[in-house]
């Protein structure tokens, strides 16, 4: 199985851990290529009400990954743009849409990934981004009466020593919203700092999320304030490395005390 | 009046300069929203209901021609007289000469956010004819000279020590009074008096049945049913797209209408009118208003779903921090947004940018509009066809060059890491709103270096 890495182009310039897991990762379902001409899905331009500018964007990514079959990348909202917009700003594109996921859902639906050979002895609570959450349907929005499942939850809960931290408001938006955190800073940096206090509060040490511009926007509030808790994205955590001794018969043991 | 602000952000900032005012009205909106998902968890069938009512809407919008001229007909039969406005000029024209025509004086009305829309109260003050809003938000706000906030708790941004000092001013009430149940019993007083002096009463309408040419008005307080009741005319003024079909499809709108708004499993009065009592007059005015230029346009027609439950205002983050009156129309928040910019394209501008498109309003919304997207879709035409942020389209423009082409795209980034890495009272200017309140992330070795040291 061929699969192109798609690695959103902030997450090239500030997060290289973050592609450097993803990558770790999906080499365990196939042959992994980073086509190194990627440049942005376009995404910020068409949010910002210009995606027609975007198109050139589009021809680039699809020229890299036309090819594969699949294409990943650890980023709900740049892959929702992909698919939502894609087809209709750049039509030649339509066939490869459906092979385009983030990360949770190839790991979740198209690998069916039961079991994770992941440590991370941590309280973590997920910030559900709402790309992921509502424009992808990677679990249960809290407006609906459905009974979805929370992919990321099932994902993270096979992570060995994982404490899952659940906030007082399950989902409610970060306030990054692309160009929206500088065109309404006032409101974006309120909606990011009652969601950390929130998270603070709940116990958590680690705020994960399969978005990392939900978490750099939450990051530089942290930074900023000082506040005492961290960020890290949830490819990080799917491929954190095992490091206790503690053999299958002791963890046995530990589960069943 | 309440402040206009010329912009969300310029409301959204004013509203903030008071973290406190902020957290307190966050959370008595999120109160709503939650009593909101309790009530909505109680129905398995919730999104089922959600499904057939977005399907009733969609059907009578297509059909809307059909449906009105039934319901005028079935209506005209009951002996209401109904008239036509083509917009709010019209409609303010057409409650004018009826209320001439019976020498009113004094006016009870309901809430009803369509003469708001319409800009009545003004409208009739200068014929010398007083008006009187009812709804006990609604009076708070006509008392403290401001418009609603919010669609179904206009006062929602007033907190009880104002409304103490307002009612002390306006009503006599003791100073500094505070007490939610004392403050209300004295507008109730208050009310009583200009009901039973009212000469003609004004409602809106929250559907309007063409098979029976009868309609439903939902409030909390009664306040429908004692002005109309005991005024000698009776004035309902409707949006024209709040005509369905049936009688039986009032029992799939009023389940979900009561739950979404308030968390209630029903609206204390649904009071229902058909024709008027003998000696009485009863009209309905059938208002356009913008309404089917919005209904010719696809992408946006699905707007007119909606019945003004104010779910996705009480659900949405910006709004519930930055309040009602940082939006520059009249109905605020993400529905707001979506029915502003075909009114006026140019004044209403920054709404649809006024969202983080987190999706929350659509998931929500009992009548499946699909907010969201539709604030995408108008921001895609404000910056085709205004001159909306001129900066932003220009950058945007660039950027998109430049994403274009991969090796210009590379050297951009890389000169922009480099920068980061650079003095911090460069980076953290003035101009670099990210930076005013957060920090930047920090640069490091990027994983197209890495990778191409270790993979290729």
């Amino acid at each position: 199985m061929e699969i192109g890495l798609f690695i959103p182009c902030y997450i090239n310039q500030f997060y290289p851990e973050v592609a450097k897991a993803t990558l770790k990762l999906l080499q365990k379902y196939g042959n992994v290529t980073y086509p190194l001409s990627q440049t942005c899905c376009g995404q910020p331009m068409a949010n910002s009400g210009c995606e027609k500018d975007g198109v050139e964007a589009l021809k680039v990514f699809y020229d890299n990954f036309k090819d594969f079959d699949y294409v990943v990348g650890p980023s709900a909202s740049c892959v929702l743009h992909v698919r939502e917009h894609g087809a209709h700003l750049y039509p030649i594109m339509e066939p490869m849409i459906d092979k385009v996921f983030d990360l949770t859902e190839f790991i979740y639906d198209v690998m069916k990934e039961k079991e994770l050979q992941a440590e991370f002895p941590h309280k973590v609570a997920i910030h559900k981004s709402c790309h992921g959450l509502r424009g992808m349907r990677l679990g249960q929005c809290s407006e609906r009466v459905t009974c979805d499942v929370s992919k990321q939850d099932v994902l993270v809960k096979q992570v060995s020593g994982v404490t899952l931290i659940q906030p007082k408001r399950a989902d409610e938006c970060c306030g990054f919203g692309g160009t929206f955190s500088v065109s309404e800073p006032d409101i974006s940096v309120r909606m990011g700092t009652d969601r950390l206090k929130d998270y603070i509060e709940s116990g958590a040490e680690y705020i994960t999320s399969g978005d990392m511009s939900c978490l750099m926007h939450l990051d530089g509030i942290i930074q900023r304030e000082k506040l005492p808790i961290k960020v890290i994205h949830l490819a990080e955590i799917l491929a954190a490395e095992v490091k206790s001794t503690t053999t299958d018969k002791e963890k046995a043991y530990v589960n069943a005390v | 009046m309440s402040t206009q602000y010329k912009n969300h952000p310029s409301g959204a900032k004013a509203f903030n300069k008071n973290p406190e005012r902020v957290s307190w009205h966050d959370k008595a909106l999120w109160f709503v929203r939650e009593k909101r998902d309790k009530a909505t968890h109680g129905i398995p069938e919730w999104e089922e209901l959600r499904e057939i009512a977005s399907q009733i809407k969609a059907h009578t919008l297509s059909h809307l021609d059909k449906y009105l001229l039934q319901f005028e007909e079935q209506a005209k039969a009951n002996g209401i007289h109904v008239h036509w406005a083509k917009d709010a000029k019209e409609h303010n024209e057409i409650v004018l000469s009826i209320l001439q025509k019976h020498n009113v004086k004094n006016v009870v009305k309901s809430k009803s956010m369509l003469t708001e829309e319409c800009g009545l109260n003004p409208h009739l003050n200068k014929y010398d004819i007083d008006v009187v809003d009812t709804d006990l938000g609604e009076r708070i706000v006509q008392l403290a000279k401001e418009h609603p906030s919010h669609i179904v708790l206009p006062a929602i941004h007033k907190k009880k020590e104002e409304v103490g000092e307002l009612f002390h001013e306006h009503l006599n009430t003791e100073k500094g009074a505070t007490d939610p149940t004392y403050l209300t019993r004295a507008a109730r007083e208050h009310l009583r008096d200009k009901f039973l002096k009212a000469d003609a009463a004004i409602t809106g309408v929250n559907f309007a049945v063409a098979e029976s040419g009868g309609f439903v008005v939902c409030t909390n307080e009664g306040n429908v049913d004692m002005g109309a009741n005991l005024a000698p005319v009776h004035i309902a003024c409707m949006g024209i797209e709040k005509v369905i079909p049936k009688v039986e499809h009032l029992g799939i709108f009023l389940r979900l209408l009561a739950r979404s708004a308030t968390g209630q499993a029903i609206t204390t009065y649904s009071s229902h009118f058909h024709k008027p009592k003998d000696g009485k007059e009863m009209h309905i005015v059938l208002v356009d208003n913008g309404r089917s230029e919005q209904l010719g346009r696809d992408d946006f027609r699905k707007s007119l779903n909606c019945i003004r439950c104010g779910a996705c205002m009480n659900t949405c983050p910006i709004y519930r921090r930055s309040g009602g009156h940082s939006y520059t129309y009249t109905i605020p928040g993400p529905i707001g947004s979506i029915l502003s910019p075909g009114k006026d394209l140019k004044k209403h501008s920054s709404l649809p940018f006024a969202s983080t498109l987190c999706g929350s309003c659509s998931d929500v919304c009992p009548v499946k509009i699909d907010i969201h997207t539709q604030l995408y879709k108008w921001r895609q035409i404000i910056m085709e066809e205004t001159n909306y942020d001129p900066a932003k389209k220009m950058s945007m423009k660039m950027a998109g060059k430049a994403m274009g082409n991969p090796k210009l795209f590379k050297m951009i980034t890389k000169v922009g890491n480099t920068f980061l890495k650079g003095p911090r009272v460069l980076i953290y200017n003035p101009l670099n709103t990210w930076g005013l309140k957060r920090e930047l992330p920090v640069p490091t070795q990027t994983f197209d270096d890495w990778y191409k040291k270790n993979n290729s």
